[in-house]
């Protein structure tokens, strides 16, 4: 294929590139609805906005940062170690590693989807990958200690003795639902075009 | 979360310091990784915006404020499926509502559902678990909420 553009771009990777700029248009279009309502006083619409702006820093604050720790982790460390700790048949001590890895986690739960796609991507089984969502949400550590603060120990410790095995069993039942023949699909930076970033 | 920060760079200085080519390939990885998703994130934060000015922490207190029972039951773990509160605006929320007289079941329901259950999320969970997977675990972890926040119920009316 030569698809040679006026720049150089082949026709598949503009169309990307255009696909890409598009997926922005609800940001912008919502940004333009905020500068609105600042200019005309509008008092939910500038109240939302204020609710985006603390969002977007907490964001900004995590995912750049667990992205980039998840790309260094795929070049580190090898697919053999992880499946054999968590993979098929890692039994018992494989909820014990995925419920250790989430319980040092921080962040909120969209933030531990990337993660759950590289332990998947290097073998982690099916069943784990379910458990280790579960700890992540339930019981991490930094978490924990908030929740201990406010609620008391009685309170998490109550929680935790019920969520735990509730969670594996549910792991188990999901496992068996989704099949031998589940995959997770590729979110993106494998599948289709390589990305401008990975150009240079 | 400024720990997190911390250790995220050391780690990566780290890296450098062992093979250069090697964590610039890895941190490529991760920004390409981010950059496919990121459209994404924002629109689920446009939502989580929207959501969190129609119902205000004030506005769950109040729905939330004594209710017990099967009631509770159902309120709390409808509003915790739907929110997207961080850990420092809903334990405060939580302690308030047990304050108030709601019960171990309403505010058990809550809880748990706000950590298990994120309807509003479902778009990335989509992306990286795919549909079938993510409406499952979604309902799943609705029954597992329910199901923890009655034990939960059982627990602090008979042991202790």
């Amino acid at each position: 294929m030569n698809g040679s553009g006026k720049k150089g771009i082949p026709e598949p990777a503009r169309g990307f590139v255009i696909k890409r700029w598009l997926g922005y248009a609800p940001f912008f279009i919502f940004i333009a609805f905020v500068g609105v309502s600042h200019y005309l006083h509008w008092e939910p619409g500038v109240k939302i906005g204020l609710n985006f702006r603390q969002f977007f820093v907490e964001m900004l604050m995590i995912l750049p940062l667990v992205f980039l720790l998840i790309g260094l982790i795929d070049v580190w460390v090898p697919r053999e170690a992880i499946q054999k700790r968590v993979g098929a048949g890692s039994g018992m001590k494989g909820i014990f590693w995925v419920a250790l890895l989430a319980m040092l986690q921080a962040g909120p739960l969209y933030a531990a989807f990337p993660v759950a796609y590289l332990l998947w991507e290097k073998g982690c089984s099916t069943r784990n990958i379910f458990i280790y969502l579960s700890c992540f949400s339930a019981m991490k550590f930094p978490m924990l200690t908030f929740e201990i603060g406010f609620m008391g120990l009685r309170f998490s410790l109550t929680r935790l003795i019920f969520t735990l095995p509730v969670f594996i069993g549910i792991g188990f039942l999901l496992d068996r639902l989704m099949g031998e023949d589940y995959a997770l699909p590729d979110p993106g930076a494998g599948a289709g075009p390589v990305p401008a970033i990975d150009g240079g | 979360m400024t720990g997190f920060l911390l250790v995220g760079l050391f780690l990566i200085i780290v890296s450098a310091l062992r093979d250069r080519e090697k964590t610039l390939n890895g941190l490529k990885k991760g920004a390409a990784m981010f950059v496919n998703i990121l459209p994404t994130f924002l629109a689920i934060l446009i939502l989580v915006a929207v959501v969190l000015y129609l119902f205000p922490p004030e506005a769950i207190r109040e729905h939330l404020g004594r209710e017990q029972g099967w009631r509770g039951l159902l309120i709390g773990s409808g509003i915790g499926s739907v929110a997207l509160l961080p850990a420092f605006i809903a334990y405060p929320l939580a302690s308030t509502l047990l304050m108030q007289g709601a019960g171990i079941l309403t505010v058990g329901a809550f809880i748990n559902t706000l950590m298990m259950v994120g309807v509003i999320t479902l778009p990335v969970e989509f992306r990286y678990l795919g549909k079938k997977a993510a409406i499952l675990r979604n309902l799943l972890s609705l029954v597992g909420s329910v199901t923890v926040a009655l034990l939960m119920e059982l627990a602090y009316e008979w042991i202790w």
